[in-house]
């Protein structure tokens, strides 16, 4: 088992109470393990109950990136956030800790 | 084929000086484009000019301007910034009377306004989204209202021929498209150009985030030199594709990767990325690196656009209070713990009104709530106690029963700090863009 942090990296971005993590493959060949395990599930199951809303997952295959949207994410957004990191830019270094079965099938 | 270069002077409100001058010196740049404008600053804008009627724009505006100003005249480098904030025609009398004292006559500084609806809102038909109501139904202090205009009315005073253009609200990747649609004449409905353009403007927004900045993670993505980060400049072909790059000599690196995070950064659906002038289609970009710090940019695409302005309406939410202290050494964590505990129990005993609160140990859990302490739990801790409150004077009760954790709280406790805060919020929603009128005022040094 891998991180995710040894094969991808991620920025996020925040618009409202939305935050939306991007993962990108380092190498072109390791877009299809991300795209069997990095699944909108596991994205939301690894934030638990900092993300309320649904989570939607985007494919740009010809970047190697997934894009994943976080609704009801950032505890009202950063404008009344009670957070210490009210835009949530943390979250990206935290989804890099998902752990990933390095296995080309 | 005609090709055009524009660079980044700032990415936010808060941003570094020097990168735009050296851009404007050494850059070989057509335009020098400085967005400041975040959600809610021109919330806050709009309050300091209620204020004072002069104030409203960006408090920064005057060191850029006199950073930059007399180099972008010598060298014929247009600047276009959403500096004007809530009163774009007071950042332009400001801008020429800078320009009068450096010497700069006949400099031509444009005033674009029309964002500001707060007086044209139909409190029956317009519809705050996150409240799922009326605006007649949201029953809060209502203190601004702006939207986020297209590229129209830059264009507009480019075409009359300004040197420099204020905005207020603006869409920012459509400060950017501006001078691409002014500069290659293209159409207003040329959807696919409009995207091309777009794009270029969504990777350059943001200043030095394509260049290296927020990027580094040492050991896995090293960059050079981020203490004198170069801003970005966009080389941009009459069809609408673009080469990313920076100035030799700076620090930071341009690579497909830096240029992918960007790509991605508050996009949600790629393939409609909504904005005033067009729908951007990001889904086939494809990001090829071409030379040292030189990355091509292609396969932008667009679509109609939707015809309807986003709107922020910004209100007075709430209030705000905080209290933090330190706990050290063997036993911190739970130390930290027992104080949070009391702090709960304080609330209710003392009758204090929360609407909501946060309670959190930095260095364990305050940016993922449900984290636990490893085993070599941190050495240190700082908690952190924040809660929502109706009004200043309860918010600053927080504060206070933080602080009597020094004689009434747990072993040790030190560093208290406290704060109050009143809260400006966001709520949007849609416009039809004819209820606006974009227009300019030109002024001349």
């Amino acid at each position: 088992m891998v991180q995710l942090r040894d094969i991808a990296h991620s920025r996020t971005g925040d618009k409202g109470n939305i935050s939306n993590v991007s993962v990108i493959a380092y190498r072109a060949e390791d877009w299809p393990i991300l795209v069997r395990q990095v699944t909108a599930e596991r994205v939301r199951d690894h934030f638990g109950t900092m993300v309320r809303g649904e989570v939607l997952r985007y494919e740009l295959p010809q970047i190697g990136a997934l894009n994943f949207v976080m609704h009801d994410a950032l505890g009202g957004g950063v404008t009344r956030s009670l957070a210490l990191d009210p835009h949530g830019k943390c979250l990206s270094s935290l989804l890099l800790t998902l752990t990933i079965e390095p296995i080309h099938t | 084929m005609k090709t055009i270069r524009i660079g980044t002077g700032a990415g936010f409100s808060g941003d570094r000086i020097e990168p735009a001058v050296e851009l404007a010196k050494h850059g070989e740049i057509d335009y020098l484009i400085f967005e400041c404008l975040a959600e809610r600053t021109i919330a806050l804008a709009q309050q300091a000019k209620m204020r004072d009627p002069q104030a409203g724009f960006d408090p920064l505006l005057e060191r850029r301007m006199r950073a930059v100003l007399s180099v972008c005249r010598d060298k014929g480098i247009r600047i276009i910034s959403n500096m004007g904030a809530a009163n774009p025609v007071g950042a332009a009398k400001r801008t020429v009377e800078i320009a009068r004292e450096l010497g700069l006559t006949g400099l031509r500084v444009a005033a674009v306004q029309g964002d500001d609806v707060l007086d044209i809102l139909s409190p029956d038909t317009f519809h705050i989204d996150e409240e799922n109501c009326a605006l007649r139904d949201f029953n809060k202090q209502v203190v601004s209202a702006n939207a986020y205009l297209g590229a129209g009315g830059i264009v507009d005073a480019l075409v009359a021929g300004a040197d420099v253009i204020l905005t207020g609200r603006a869409a920012d990747p459509s400060m950017f498209l501006a001078p691409q649609i002014f500069e290659f004449g293209w159409e207003m409905d040329d959807w696919t150009r409009l995207g091309r353009g777009t794009l270029v403007g969504h990777l350059l927004e943001c200043g030095g985030q394509i260049t290296g900045g927020y990027f580094a993670d040492p050991g896995i993505k090293d960059v050079p030199d981020l203490a004198r980060l170069g801003f970005p400049i966009a080389e941009i072909t009459e069809n609408g594709n673009a080469v990313i790059t920076k100035l030799g000599g700076t620090g930071g690196c341009v690579t497909a990767a830096t240029c992918k995070e960007q790509l991605l950064y508050e996009v949600h659906d790629p393939k409609r990325y909504i904005q005033p002038d067009v729908i951007a289609d990001f889904s086939g970009v494809e990001i090829t690196e071409i030379g040292p710090d030189r990355v091509a940019i292609a396969g932008g695409n667009g679509f109609q656009k939707t015809g309807s302005l986003k709107v922020s309406v910004g209100y007075v939410d709430s209030c705000v209070g905080e209290g933090q202290i330190s706990y050290a050494g063997p036993g911190a964590v739970a130390r930290g713990r027992l104080a949070l505990d009391i702090l709960h129990q304080r609330m209710e005993l003392a009758g204090i009104c929360c609407q909501e609160i946060r309670g959190e140990l930095i260095g364990v859990n305050s940016v993922f709530p449900q984290a636990e302490p490893a085993d070599d739990a941190p050495g240190e801790v700082r908690l952190r106690f924040v809660v929502r409150t109706d009004d200043l004077a309860t918010a600053a009760r927080i504060g206070e029963e933080v602080e009597s954790l020094y004689l009434n709280g747990p072993a040790g406790g030190g560093g208290v700090t406290k704060s109050t805060r009143e809260i400006v919020a966001i709520v949007s929603g849609l416009l039809p863009e004819g209820h606006l009128k974009t227009h300019f005022e030109m002024m001349e040094a």
